[in-house]
């Protein structure tokens, strides 16, 4: 399996944060997150915290916030599902909350069982009050990214971004 | 000659115990019981109390610990919330944040639905979980004067550190925190000397 995408895009996500000053990145790895969490690992900006599941993400990114830091998690779309009733302690704190979801289920997915968290994705975030931007191509995910982060961290909003399973290109299954 | 018996622990005294010399200490506090016990030893702009979020206490102790590395922050919680955020003892464990202890208040119940047993009336061995997790120190206490040691502990922030305190099952009268999560949220950060939006 390689990842084919170009990525320029994936460099502006990094930026992106670092600009918006984000200390701490929580995840739970994806491909298309890849390139993302091996910078935060190599330069030094920023924190990488690998999580078990995403939910630990979201009570992790209000702590820091509690404590004066920029925290934002990055995942699957199949993470947000695990996600749901933790988005309770987001609403009711108005917490900021940026959320970097990579899409599956959507664009030539060879495994169907990524299907039907894929298509709830979306729905599953609005249910729980998350405001959701969706990145269809390459140059708005920049763009993209740092409003989402100006409104979490300006005026303690709840984003996702949705990065579309066209961006990150078909997974190349090899046995 | 028997061994000295000690009084089994009650949660109320036990938490109290905990934060009398906090000094610095920031505090978060799981759903239910936890919270109750934490408002009632006294309300303090730096205790976050949850409503909610069950599983969540830990990994927000954790946010907290790592976004302020020069304050020392506890986590004091229940078994059956510390049960639900299981993961959170790896994550924690990855991290070894020293200024972060977790202190489960175990009564091996749930005590909000009917007192219902939990995993570790039933052989889950959290110490042992935290060790294996690579806390810097895990320990199961059962009598008082072990209570200051780990406090202290917390305070000196050489951890992770872990502790299960085992109580007596009861409910104690409850004693209710302020449930609007967003004033919680603003007057700890205000504490902390951070902006308010």
């Amino acid at each position: 399996m390689s990842d084919t995408a170009p990525e320029q895009w994936k460099d502006a996500i990094y930026e992106a944060l670092k600009d918006a000053k984000v200390r701490l990145v929580a995840y739970v790895p994806d491909a298309g997150h890849a390139r993302v969490i091996e910078r935060i690992h190599a330069e030094g900006d920023m924190k990488g915290v690998v999580l078990t599941t995403e939910e630990e993400g979201v009570a992790f990114c209000c702590g820091a916030w509690l404590g004066g830091e920029r925290a934002v998690l990055l995942m699957q779309s199949s993470g947000v599902g695990n996600c749901v009733n933790m988005l309770s302690l987001v609403e009711n704190c108005r917490f900021p909350l940026v959320a970097l979801v990579t899409m599956r289920g959507e664009w030539a997915e060879f495994n169907q069982w990524q299907e039907p968290m894929g298509r709830a994705t979306q729905g599953a975030l609005e249910l729980m009050g998350v405001k959701v931007m969706r990145a269809e191509r390459p140059e708005d995910v920049g763009p993209m990214a740092a409003a989402g982060l100006e409104s979490a961290f300006r005026s303690d909003q709840a984003v996702a971004v949705l990065l579309a399973q066209r961006l990150i290109g078909r997974k190349e299954w090899v046995k | 000659m028997t061994a000295p018996h000690h009084q089994p622990l009650e949660r109320r005294a036990v938490v109290k115990r905990l934060v009398a010399s906090r000094r610095d200490l920031l505090v978060v506090a799981g759903l239910g019981s936890a919270a109750y016990d934490l408002f009632a030893a006294g309300d303090h702009p730096a205790n976050f109390y949850l409503w909610g979020a069950m599983g969540g206490a830990a990994m927000i102790g954790l946010g907290l610990a790592l976004a302020q590395p020069r304050r020392p922050v506890l986590v004091i919680t229940g078994d059956g919330e510390q049960l639900m955020g299981f993961g959170s003892f790896a994550t924690i464990g990855a991290q070894r944040p020293p200024n972060f202890s977790l202190a489960v208040i175990d009564n091996e119940r749930y005590g909000e639905t009917g007192m219902q047993r939990s995993h570790t009336a039933l052989g889950t061995d959290l110490v042992a979980v935290a060790k294996a997790c690579g806390f810097a120190s895990a320990q199961e206490i059962k009598a008082e004067v072990e209570l200051d040691a780990f406090a202290a502990h917390a305070l000196r922030m050489t951890g992770p550190g872990f502790a299960l305190i085992k109580v007596t099952p009861q409910n104690p009268p409850r004693v209710l925190p302020p449930r609007d999560g967003v004033h919680l949220k603003n007057r700890f950060r205000q504490v902390l000397g951070l902006d308010v939006n």
